[in-house]
């Protein structure tokens, strides 16, 4: 395998906050990589262990949750359970020997969109360096649908 | 309600590692309400197996369903159809339950998923509290509606121990004395001449003491 790397991450962002920023560096003509597949959420509180997971489990190589600036969140505190439900994804994650770092948690307001393309940047190259998801990528999730 | 809660995953990993073919079984009642072993734990719990073994290379197959309840046989004849498809039970009910999935599937090992501790209220989110040991005759009546079995570490009848101080127990100031919080209800009821009264010798027969128990309603049992 002698091509570059290209990682692919799913990236749950807030609709009033990191989704407004991705639209506002597309209106900037800001360059970011392309690697994050943007999920629109209503907000970063709604985001559960198991979205993370499934992400995970589906062959992502990483998983990107962006929320409004800590203290700011639409829905007040949104955001902050988001974190600590990000920190406790990490924490399982080192428990079933997964890298944590395969999921981050970021915080920015929808006035920065340049902020957007750098932490895009950020992820990509973060996962670029973890490498590829160990999950089989032709892989089907093996656990079955409930009866 | 039954309180339990989740094993660490490291533990249920050496529990299934044997088998193949896991189906995870959680139940709707008590576990649910108290986020040990609902559907919503069943989904993440296979989740984080399937990366688990995935990363590895490890090809095992997890089956995922959540009975009404697992202490009643006609909700665990709902996997019956299935139960052949698997190598082994991660019940995430509490022990009854387990029990009682692995009374009714003897040909399937049965392995619990949860450890069940109490029964308990519900204080806060996330925060849950021992409030009955099922004594099997209970005497909150003349207590207060305080119980002295389960929130006195000794268990006596007959007012605190020397041990009580500033309405803690000896165990620590995180434990409130249960006799301290008797009398000061029974004051508050306007009802101190309960706790005057010596309560008769407590038969506990009725409690875990005389051997398992059987309930029998005969008025019920058509
Ligand atoms: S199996 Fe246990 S947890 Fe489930 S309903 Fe029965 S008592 Fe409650
Ligand atoms: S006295 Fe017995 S039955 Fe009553 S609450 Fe206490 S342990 Fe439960």
């Amino acid at each position: 395998m002698s091509e570059k790397f290209e990682p692919r991450i799913v990236g749950f962002c807030c609709k009033y906050c990191a989704y407004a920023a991705a639209d506002l560096a597309g209106s900037m003509r800001l360059s970011y990589p392309s690697n994050i597949k943007i999920i629109q959420v209503p907000c970063t509180g709604r985001i559960d262990v198991i979205h993370v997971l499934r992400a995970l489990e589906e062959g992502a190589d990483g998983v990107m949750i962006a929320g409004c600036l800590e203290g700011e969140c639409h829905f007040l505190e949104g955001n902050l359970k988001a974190r600590s439900r990000i920190d406790r994804i990490k924490h399982l994650l080192k428990k079933i020997g997964m890298d944590p770092d395969r999921v981050e948690m970021f915080n920015l307001s929808s006035a920065m969109g340049p902020r957007f393309a750098e932490i895009a940047s950020q992820m990509t190259e973060q996962i670029q360096a973890l490498g590829p998801t160990p999950i089989p990528r032709s892989c089907t999730p093996a656990s079955e649908t409930a009866a | 309600m039954i309180i339990a809660r989740k094993k660490p995953v490291e533990e249920i990993i050496t529990e299934i590692d044997p088998y193949d073919r896991i189906l995870i079984l959680g139940c709707n009642e008590c576990v649910t309400v108290c986020e040990a072993g609902g559907k919503k734990e069943v989904e993440i719990l296979a989740s984080a197996l399937t990366l688990h073994y995935q990363a590895r290379g490890k090809a095992k197959t997890f089956g995922k369903a959540t009975l009404e309840r697992q202490c009643d046989r006609e909700y665990l004849e709902e996997i019956r159809g299935r139960i052949h498809n698997y190598d082994a039970v991660l019940s995430l009910a509490c022990g009854v339950g387990v029990q009682f999935a692995a009374e009714t599937y003897t040909a399937t090992p049965l392995l619990p998923g949860v450890d069940t501790v109490c029964l308990g209220a519900n204080e806060e989110r996330g925060l849950w509290t021992e409030r009955c040991q099922a004594c099997g005759s209970c005497v909150l009546a003349r207590t207060g509606g305080i119980c002295p079995v389960s929130r006195c570490a000794k268990r006596v009848m007959n007012g605190p121990c020397g041990g009580s101080a500033n309405g803690k127990c000896e165990l620590g100031p995180d434990t409130d004395c249960a006799w301290q919080l008797i009398i000061d209800r029974l004051k508050a009821l306007g009802r101190l001449e309960d706790y005057e009264q010596v309560a008769p010798i407590k038969d506990w027969s009725t409690d875990r003491a005389g051997g398992p128990r059987t309930i029998t309603r005969e008025d019920i049992q058509l």
